[in-house]
C-alpha cells in the first residue's frame, strides 16, 4: 500500500477540490457535527475558567521562543545531548528525509512503526521509507485507517474525520481478510491486536514532538490512545521529528501550554497520555529505546521567524481553527490539496511552499475571523491571510486580470461623478436580464454570483440623489 | 442637539437606498442633528480584503477627504465597512499625507445600531412596534473586528412585539466574504444554506442584520431557493415598526 501524497494543490487548486468534497454528501454531515462537538467541549472547559488570561500567557510564552528561535534551540540541543539523545538538524525536507533514512538503514530495519505526526506528513516521510523497502506502520487509529484506506488525513486531530463507519470497516476488513463486525469498539479492538504485532516487530519508532523543553531537554507527546508509548518504548530505536518552533523555554511552560492544547484540540483538561520523554534508555532502566534520535527541522521556519509572518509559529497544531472555521465545516482537510487544512493551512501552505503553489489558498476564507478568536495562542489569522493576499497581489502569482480590475475600478470609483455613473449603468446593463427587480441569471462575470443566487439591481434613485 | 452625518457606503447608496435613508429617518426621530455624507464613494475595504491595497487607498482616500469636511458622528450603515474604517484606514494611510486625516475621521465611525443603542430612550419614545419573531445574524467584521453584539440586540429589544430568537450559529458566517463569494461560489453558497435552513427551520419572520453584504448573500440565496426567509437590515425593519 502507499501513502503517496499525489499533489493535488499545483494540480486542480481549491475551487475544484472545494466542489469535489461539497459533492460527497457525508462530508457536510459529519464534518460539521464532529467538529461542533470539539467547539462545545472546549466552550465547557474554559466555562469556569479565564481562557483569555490563559491564552495571553501561551501568545506570550511563543512569542519569547519565536523572538529568539535559535537561543532556545541551542540550549535544547544541549539538553538532549546532555541525556544521550542523538540531535539532528534539517535544513528542509529533503534534508530530514535523508536523515531519517539513514537512521533507518543504519538500524537495519525492516519495520517502522509511526505516532501521529504532521512534520512527517510535511516532510512526505513514508514514501521514502517505502521505497527502500521498509514497511511502515501508522499506529494512531485515525492515521492507519488512513493509511490502509490509501487515503490522506482531513484533519490535524482528527485525521479521519471525512471517513464513515462503514468505509473504515471496508477498508480494515479487507486488511484482516474477513469481514469485520460494523461496531466502532469491534473495529478498534481488531486493530488494536493487528497492531501489537507491528510494534513488536518493529525496530525504529517514529513520533512527532508536540513540545521540546529547553531547559531540561525534555521531549513531550500528548495523545489519547497510548500508541506513542509504545512507539516510543518497543521498538530499538526512537526518532523524533520536531520542527523547529515547537521549542518551549521551561518545564513549567507545560503548565500553560498543555491545557492550551488539549483544551482547544479536543475539549480535554489533559489527554489521556501525556509522555516526557527523556533520552534513552539508562543502564539501570528496565525498558526504553537503547538509541534516540532528535531531527530538528527547519523547512523554512528560521526564515518566517523573521518575517512579518512570525506570528504563525506560535501554532501549537490543535486544530481549533479547523473546528470553528465555516468553510473548512463545509468541504473538509482535503479540499486544502496539501497537508495543512483549515485556516492554519490556508496560511501555512503558502509560506511554506510559496505563492507560485499554495498562494490561492490564502483566498479560500471569507475572512470570518471566528480562526483568531478561538486560537489558544492568538494567532491573528485573519490578518495573516490579508497579508499574504497583498503579498500575492504585488508579485507575479496573482492573475492580471484580476490585478487590471482593481485598478480600473479605483480609479473609476475614486472619482465621485465617476462612482455616481456606475449606479445607472448597472442598472442598465442588467435591466434586461432582471424579472421583479432581481437578476436571476446573467452571463460572466455574473454568473459566479447568480450561480446559486439572485441579484438586486441598483436602485432607480440612488440615495446621494434623495 | 448632537450631531452626525450617515454615510451610506457604495452598496447602501446604490443598491439599497432606503436603507441610509431610513438611517437618516431614524436618527432624526431621536433628535439627532442628521445629515448625509455627501462626497464620498466607497470605504476601499472589497480592494483592501483582496490585497490590492493601492486600489483600496486610492477610493478610500476620495471617501476619507469627503467624511473630513462632516461634522459629528459618521454613522456607517454596514458593520464591515464601520470596521474598514475605523480599524483599517488608519493601517492604510499610515506614512500616507492623509495619515492625520484617516486618524480623525476613523475615530468618529460608528455602526448604525451603535449609534441608535446610544440613543435608547429617544428611540423608545417611538412607540416601535413589530409583531414577529426575529433572528439577528452577526456580521463578522462587525462582531470581531469591530466588538458590536449587544448594541443591535438591545434595538431589537425596544421594538415592541418583536421576539428576539437566538440563533445557535448566529455568529457563524454567512458566505459572502467579498470577492470569496465570486472566486468560491460552492463553497459560499453552501455557508449561506446553513444559515438560512436553521432561520427556516425555527419560521422565523425576518432575519436582521447590519450589513449589506450579508443581507445581498443571504436575500440573494433566499431568493433562488424559494425559502421563505426574509433577511432585512435593522433599520429596514424599525421603520416598519414605527407608528403611521
Amino acid at each position: 500500500m502507499t501513502t503517496q501524497h499525489r499533489d493535488l494543490l499545483t494540480e486542480t487548486g481549491f475551487e475544484e477540490l472545494s466542489e469535489r468534497q461539497l459533492a460527497t454528501p457525508f462530508i457536510r454531515q459529519a464534518v460539521p457535527k464532529a467538529t461542533d462537538h470539539t467547539v462545545a467541549a472546549m466552550g465547557a472547559l474554559f466555562a469556569d475558567h479565564d481562557r483569555e488570561a490563559l491564552r495571553d500567557r501561551g501568545a506570550a510564552i511563543r512569542d519569547e521562543v519565536i523572538a529568539d528561535l535559535e537561543t532556545h534551540l541551542v540550549d535544547l540541543v544541549a539538553a538532549c545531548e546532555a541525556k544521550g539523545v542523538v540531535v539532528h538538524r534539517a535544513t528542509d525536507a529533503a534534508h530530514a528525509r535523508e536523515i531519517v533514512r539513514g537512521i533507518v538503514r543504519a538500524a537495519d530495519a525492516r519495520t517502522v512503526v509511526k505516532s501521529k505526526s504532521m512534520m512527517s506528513e510535511e516532510i512526505e516521510l513514508n514514501p521514502a521509507l517505502e521505497a527502500d523497502g521498509v514497511k511502515v506502520v501508522e499506529t494512531d487509529l485515525g492515521e492507519y485507517v488512513v493509511q490502509v484506506s490509501g487515503d490522506r488525513p482531513s484533519h490535524i486531530i482528527a485525521p479521519v474525520i471525512h471517513l464513515p463507519r462503514e468505509k473504515v470497516r471496508e477498508s480494515l476488513s479487507a486488511v484482516a481478510g474477513e469481514q469485520l463486525p460494523p461496531e466502532a469498539e469491534a473495529l478498534t479492538a481488531w486493530a488494536r491486536e493487528e497492531l501489537r504485532g507491528s510494534f513488536l516487530a518493529a525496530e525504529v519508532g517514529i513520533t512527532g514532538v508536540n513540545f521540546g523543553v529547553a531547559e531540561t531537554g525534555t521531549l513531550v507527546l500528548v495523545t489519547n490512545e497510548g500508541n506513542a508509548r509504545m512507539t516510543t518504548s518497543l521498538p530499538r530505536v526512537h526518532v523524533a521529528l520536531m520542527g523547529i518552533e515547537r521549542v518551549l523555554p521551561r518545564m513549567e511552560d507545560l503548565a500553560v501550554m498543555l491545557p492550551l492544547l488539549t483544551g482547544h484540540g479536543t475539549g480535554q483538561q489533559i489527554s489521556c497520555y501525556v509522555t516526557m520523554i527523556d533520552g534513552p534508555r539508562r543502564e539501570d532502566e528496565p525498558d526504553g529505546p537503547e538509541e534516540q534520535h532528535l531531527v530538528l527541522i527547519d523547512n523554512g521556519r528560521s526564515a518566517l521567524a523573521r518575517s512579518e509572518y512570525a506570528d504563525i509559529l506560535r501554532c501549537i497544531r490543535c486544530g481549533a481553527c479547523q473546528n470553528i472555521c465555516p468553510v473548512y465545516r463545509q468541504v473538509g482537510g482535503h479540499a486544502y490539496g496539501w497537508v495543512y487544512g483549515g485556516p492554519i493551512g490556508a496560511v501555512l501552505t503558502p509560506l511554506l511552499r510559496g505563492d507560485e503553489d499554495g498562494g490561492e489558498l490564502a483566498q479560500a476564507s471569507s475572512l470570518c475571523a471566528a480562526c483568531d478568536d478561538i486560537c489558544p495562542v492568538k494567532i491573528p489569522l485573519h490578518e495573516l491571510l490579508v497579508k499574504l493576499r497583498r503579498r500575492r497581489a504585488e508579485g507575479d502569482s496573482a492573475p492580471r486580470v484580476e490585478k487590471i480590475a482593481f485598478a480600473l475600478w479605483s480609479r473609476a470609483w475614486s472619482v465621485p461623478w465617476v462612482y455616481r455613473l456606475s449606479g445607472p449603468l448597472g442598472r442598465l446593463t442588467l435591466l434586461p436580464l432582471a424579472r421583479g427587480g432581481r437578476v436571476r441569471r446573467a452571463p460572466r462575470p455574473l454568473a459566479r454570483w447568480t450561480s446559486g443566487r439572485s441579484l438586486p439591481l441598483p436602485a432607480r434613485r440612488p440615495f446621494h440623489r434623495r | 442637539m448632537d450631531r452626525a452625518v450617515v454615510f451610506p457606503t457604495c452598496m447602501g447608496d446604490l443598491v439599497s437606498p432606503q436603507v441610509p435613508e431610513r438611517t437618516l429617518g431614524l436618527l432624526r426621530a431621536t433628535g439627532c442633528d442628521a445629515s448625509a455624507a455627501r462626497g464620498g464613494t466607497c470605504c476601499g475595504q472589497p480592494a483592501f480584503s483582496a490585497g490590492h491595497v493601492d486600489a483600496a487607498r486610492r477610493v478610500a482616500r476620495t471617501t476619507l477627504r469627503a467624511l473630513d469636511r462632516t461634522e459629528g458622528d459618521i454613522v456607517v450603515v454596514a458593520g464591515s465597512c464601520a470596521a474598514m474604517m475605523r480599524r483599517h484606514w488608519r493601517e492604510l494611510f499610515h506614512g500616507d499625507r492623509d495619515e492625520e486625516t484617516a486618524t480623525r475621521v476613523s475615530g468618529r465611525v460608528v455602526e448604525t445600531s451603535q449609534a441608535l443603542a446610544a440613543r435608547l430612550p429617544a428611540l423608545r419614545r417611538l412607540g416601535l412596534r413589530w409583531r414577529g419573531r426575529v433572528g439577528y445574524h452577526d456580521s463578522c467584521h462587525m462582531l470581531r473586528e469591530l466588538r458590536v453584539a449587544d448594541e443591535p440586540r438591545e434595538v431589537l429589544g425596544a421594538v415592541d412585539g418583536v421576539e428576539l430568537v437566538e440563533l445557535r450559529h448566529a455568529k457563524r458566517c454567512c458566505g459572502f466574504g467579498g470577492t470569496f463569494s465570486v472566486r468560491y461560489p460552492g463553497v459560499s453558497v453552501a455557508m449561506a444554506d446553513t444559515k438560512l435552513d436553521e432561520v427556516s427551520e425555527l419560521g422565523l419572520d425576518a432575519l436582521v442584520s447590519c450589513d449589506g453584504g450579508c443581507l445581498m448573500q443571504l436575500g440573494g440565496r433566499a431568493d433562488a431557493t424559494g425559502r421563505d426567509v426574509r433577511p432585512m437590515h435593522l433599520v429596514d425593519l424599525l421603520d416598519e415598526a414605527r407608528p403611521r
